[in-house]
C-alpha cells in the first residue's frame, strides 16, 4: 500500500504536536525551553547569513568588496542596475523564462494523461510501466547525453538553441508523472466510478472530475518543473554553450565571475538577481511547495 | 482542500438520466477489451514515445558506442574493449572520481539526513514562529545551484570571504576551502547541508504523524527523551528514513553542477565545450563521475570512453533504484 501524508496536516498539526504542550513551570522545563529556542535562533541565523552576506556584498563599492568589511559604506544600489545592463544578462533572463514557461506547460500537458492512466486504468504491464517511470526518474542525465547530443547536433542541427531543452518536455517527465500519480491514487475512487456509470468518457472524467480535484498537486508539480528549468545547468551547458545568445541565467551566471573576477560585488549582485525571483515566487506559493515536497515523501 | 465542493460539481456535471456505456448493444467483450487497450495506449503515448526516444534509444546507443572509437565526426569504428581498458586503466581521473563520488555519497547523505531530522524535530517543538523557522530552513533548498555555489565560493574565499574573516577574529584556523584540495569537499558538503530543507519538510510531515498517545504512554512508563526517540520516533520514521537515504544516494551519485561550478569559479577558468581544462579543481578533488562524461565526451571528444563512464554510472544508479523498489521494503511501491 502506498499512502501519503495528508498535506493539510502539516500546517494545522505543527503547533499541537509538541509532546510537552502544557507549560510546565519547573526550572528544568524552563531551561529546556531556553536551550531549544537558543538552538533554533542560532540555526536560523546560520541558514540566513549566506543570503545576508550575498545581499550586503552586492551593494558594496568595487574597492570595498576587496576588503573583509561586512557592511557596505556607502550602499551602491547602482550595482544591480549595472549587472542588469551587462551585455547578455537580459537575454539570459528571457531565455530562462522561455525555457521555464514552455517547459512547464509542455510537461504538465503531457504528464497528466500518463499519470491518469497509471493511476486509474487496469492493464497488463502496469507494474512494469511504473517501474520504468521510477527508473527514468533515477536516471542520471549524463547517462543518455552523448547519443542525444549527437542526434540534436547531427540530425536536427538544433544545438545552440533552446529547443533540445524544451522539446523533450512534450514527452512526459518521469518525476511529474510519479507525483501526479501518487496524488491521483489518494482521490476517492467512488467519484470516478459514479461518473463511469453515468456514461462519462475517460477524457471527460479526467478533465471534469480529476483535474478540478488536483489543483494543489498540479500547482506543486508545475512549480517544481518551473524551478527545475530555472535552475537547470547541465542541459544549457551541453546544448547552448556554443551560442551565448541562447544561454540561460544558470549558465551565464558562472561566466560572470571570470568576466569580473576582480569584483565580488558585481558577481554577488548578479547572484542576487538570479536568486531573487525564485525566493519571491516561493514566498507567494509557499503552501504549494511544502505540500509538493510532502508529496514526494512516500511511506510504506 | 476543497475536495468536497469541487467533486460534487464534477458529478453533477456528468449526471445523465440513463445509465449508458455499460453495455452498448452489439459490442462483444473482445471489442471492449481492444477499445480499452487502445484507450490506455493513447493516454500513455507521450510517455511511451519519450521513454523510447530519450531513455531506451540513447541507452542502447551508449552501450554500442562504448565499444567503438569515435570522436564525434565521421563514423564510429569498432574497437572492442579498448575504451573499457582505457577508462579503468590508463585514464588517470576515473578512480579518483569514483572515490570522490563515494566520499560525497557517504558524507553528504549522512549529514543531510541527520541535519534534516534534527531541524524537523526542532521546528515541530517550537510553538511560536514555527512557520517562519520552516521558511528560513527551507528557502536555501530553492536557491539555484549555480547561484548557491557562487555564494558559497564567495563566502568561503580565503582572501576576503566573511567566513574566514570571522574565523580569524575568533582565533580559529582559516582553511583554503574551495582552493585547498583537502577542504574543497567539506566546503561542498556545507553547501549541501545548507539546502537540506526538502528533507526537513518530509521528516516534519512524518514526525507529526507519530501518534501522541505513544509518547504519553512512554512518558508514563518513565522513558526519557532518548528512549522516547529511540523506541517511538525512530521506528515510526524507518520507512521515510530509508526513502531519504536511498534517494539521497541516487541524487548524490549525480552530483554535478555544484562541484563543477565551484571548481571553475574558484580556479577562474571556465571549461567550455572542446576546451581542455584540468578537471575537478583543486587537484581533481571535486571531480565526480558525471563530470567525467562531460570531460571525456565534450572536452576530449573521446565519445567511446565517455559512454563507458555513462554505463558505469547507469549500473550504479539502477542498482540503488532497484533497492528502492524492492517489494519487501515497500519504500516506493509500484503497486497501489
Amino acid at each position: 500500500m502506498t499512502t501519503m501524508t495528508s498535506p493539510a496536516r502539516t500546517a494545522g498539526a505543527t503547533r499541537a504536536a509538541d509532546p510537552n504542550r502544557k507549560q510546565h513551570r519547573s526550572p528544568k522545563a524552563a531551561l529546556e525551553w531556553i536551550a531549544l529556542h537558543a538552538f533554533a535562533v542560532a540555526a536560523a541565523l546560520l541558514f540566513v547569513l549566506p543570503f545576508v552576506f550575498v545581499g550586503l556584498t552586492a551593494l558594496m563599492s568595487d574597492s570595498q568588496s576587496l576588503t573583509p568589511d561586512l557592511w557596505p559604506t556607502p550602499f551602491v544600489w547602482h550595482n544591480l542596475v549595472q549587472v542588469w545592463h551587462t551585455p547578455g544578462f537580459p537575454t539570459w533572463w528571457r531565455n530562462t523564462l522561455i525555457y521555464a514557461v514552455l517547459g512547464t506547460t509542455l510537461t504538465l500537458l503531457s504528464s497528466i494523461p500518463v499519470a491518469y492512466a497509471l493511476a486509474c486504468f487496469r492493464f497488463r504491464g502496469r507494474t512494469v510501466a511504473m517501474m520504468m517511470v521510477i527508473a527514468t526518474m533515477m536516471l542520471p542525465p549524463q547517462v543518455a547525453i552523448v547519443p542525444l547530443y549527437l542526434v540534436w547536433a547531427q540530425d536536427f542541427h538544433l544545438t545552440g538553441t533552446l529547443w533540445p531543452l524544451i522539446i523533450p518536455m512534450a514527452f512526459g517527465d518521469a518525476f511529474s508523472i510519479f507525483l501526479l500519480r501518487q496524488f491521483m491514487l489518494t482521490l476517492p475512487r467512488e467519484y470516478l466510478e459514479a461518473a463511469k456509470v453515468d456514461g462519462c468518457s475517460d477524457l471527460r472524467a479526467l478533465t471534469k472530475i480529476v483535474l478540478p480535484l488536483m489543483k494543489p498537486a498540479i500547482a506543486a508539480v508545475g512549480l517544481f518543473q518551473f524551478f527545475y528549468c530555472w535552475n537547470d545547468y547541465f542541459g544549457p551547458q551541453i546544448y547552448t554553450s556554443e551560442n551565448p545568445a541562447a544561454w540561460t541565467l544558470s549558465y551565464g551566471l558562472q561566466t560572470f565571475k571570470s568576466a569580473h573576477h576582480t569584483n565580488w560585488n558585481l558577481t554577488m549582485a548578479a547572484t542576487l538577481l538570479v536568486m531573487a525571483p525564485v525566493i519571491i515566487v516561493f514566498f507567494f506559493a509557499q503552501r504549494a511547495f511544502v505540500d509538493g515536497v510532502t508529496l514526494t515523501g512516500v511511506k510504506g | 482542500m476543497s475536495v468536497q465542493s469541487a467533486s460534487t460539481r464534477g458529478i453533477q456535471g456528468a449526471r445523465h438520466p440513463l445509465i449508458k456505456g455499460r453495455s452498448v448493444p452489439g459490442q462483444t467483450l473482445k471489442g471492449r477489451r481492444r477499445r480499452e487497450t487502445l484507450r490506455t495506449l493513447a493516454f500513455l503515448s507521450p510517455w511511451l514515445l519519450g521513454t523510447g526516444l530519450f531513455f531506451i534509444y540513447p541507452l542502447v546507443t551508449t552501450g554500442w558506442l562504448s565499444f567503438t572509437h569515435y570522436d564525434g565526426f565521421g563514423t564510429p569504428t569498432w574497437s572492442g574493449l579498448a575504451n573499457w581498458r582505457f577508462v579503468l586503466g590508463d585514464y588517470p581521473f576515473f578512480w579518483p572520481a569514483l572515490a570522490n563520488t563515494l566520499w560525497f555519497v557517504l558524507v553528504i547523505v549522512s549529514l543531510r539526513v541527520l541535519s534534516g531530522l534534527a531541524l524537523g524535530m526542532l521546528v515541530i517543538r517550537i510553538k511560536r514562529g514555527s512557520n517562519l523557522l520552516r521558511t528560513v530552513f527551507y528557502a536555501p533548498y530553492l536557491a539555484p545551484p549555480v547561484a548557491g555555489t557562487l555564494a558559497f565560493v564567495f563566502l568561503l574565499n580565503p582572501g576576503t570571504g566573511p567566513v574566514n574573516h570571522l574565523l580569524g577574529k575568533l582565533g580559529l584556523p582559516q582553511p583554503g576551502w574551495f582552493n585547498d584540495p583537502s577542504w574543497s569537499k567539506p566546503a561542498l558538503a556545507l553547501l549541501a547541508v545548507w539546502g537540506v530543507g526538502d528533507l526537513m519538510v518530509i521528516f516534519m510531515a512524518s514526525l507529526l504523524d507519530v501518534p501522541q498517545q505513544l509518547y504519553e504512554a512512554a512518558m508514563l512508563d518513565g522513558a526519557g527523551a532518548w528512549n522516547r526517540f529511540r523506541h517511538v520516533t525512530l521506528p515510526h520514521l524507518r520507512p521515510i528514513l530509508g526513502f531519504a537515504i536511498i534517494t539521497g544516494i541516487i541524487a548524490t551519485m549525480q552530483y554535478y553542477t555544484e562541484p563543477l561550478v565551484a571548481g571553475q569559479v574558484a580556479s577562474g577558468q571556465i571549461g567550455g565545450s572542446g576546451q581542455q581544462v584540468e578537471p575537478g579543481y583543486p587537484s581533481g578533488s571535486t571531480l565526480t563521475l558525471p563530470q567525467l562524461v562531460y570531460n571525456l565526451g565534450f572536452q576530449r571528444f573521446d565519445i567511446g570512453a565517455a559512454c563507458v563512464v555513462a554505463l558505469i554510472l547507469f549500473v550504479l544508479s539502477m542498482a540503488f533504484a532497484a533497492l528502492l523498489m524492492r517489494r519487501r521494503s515497500g519504500l516506493l511501491s509500484v503497486e497501489d
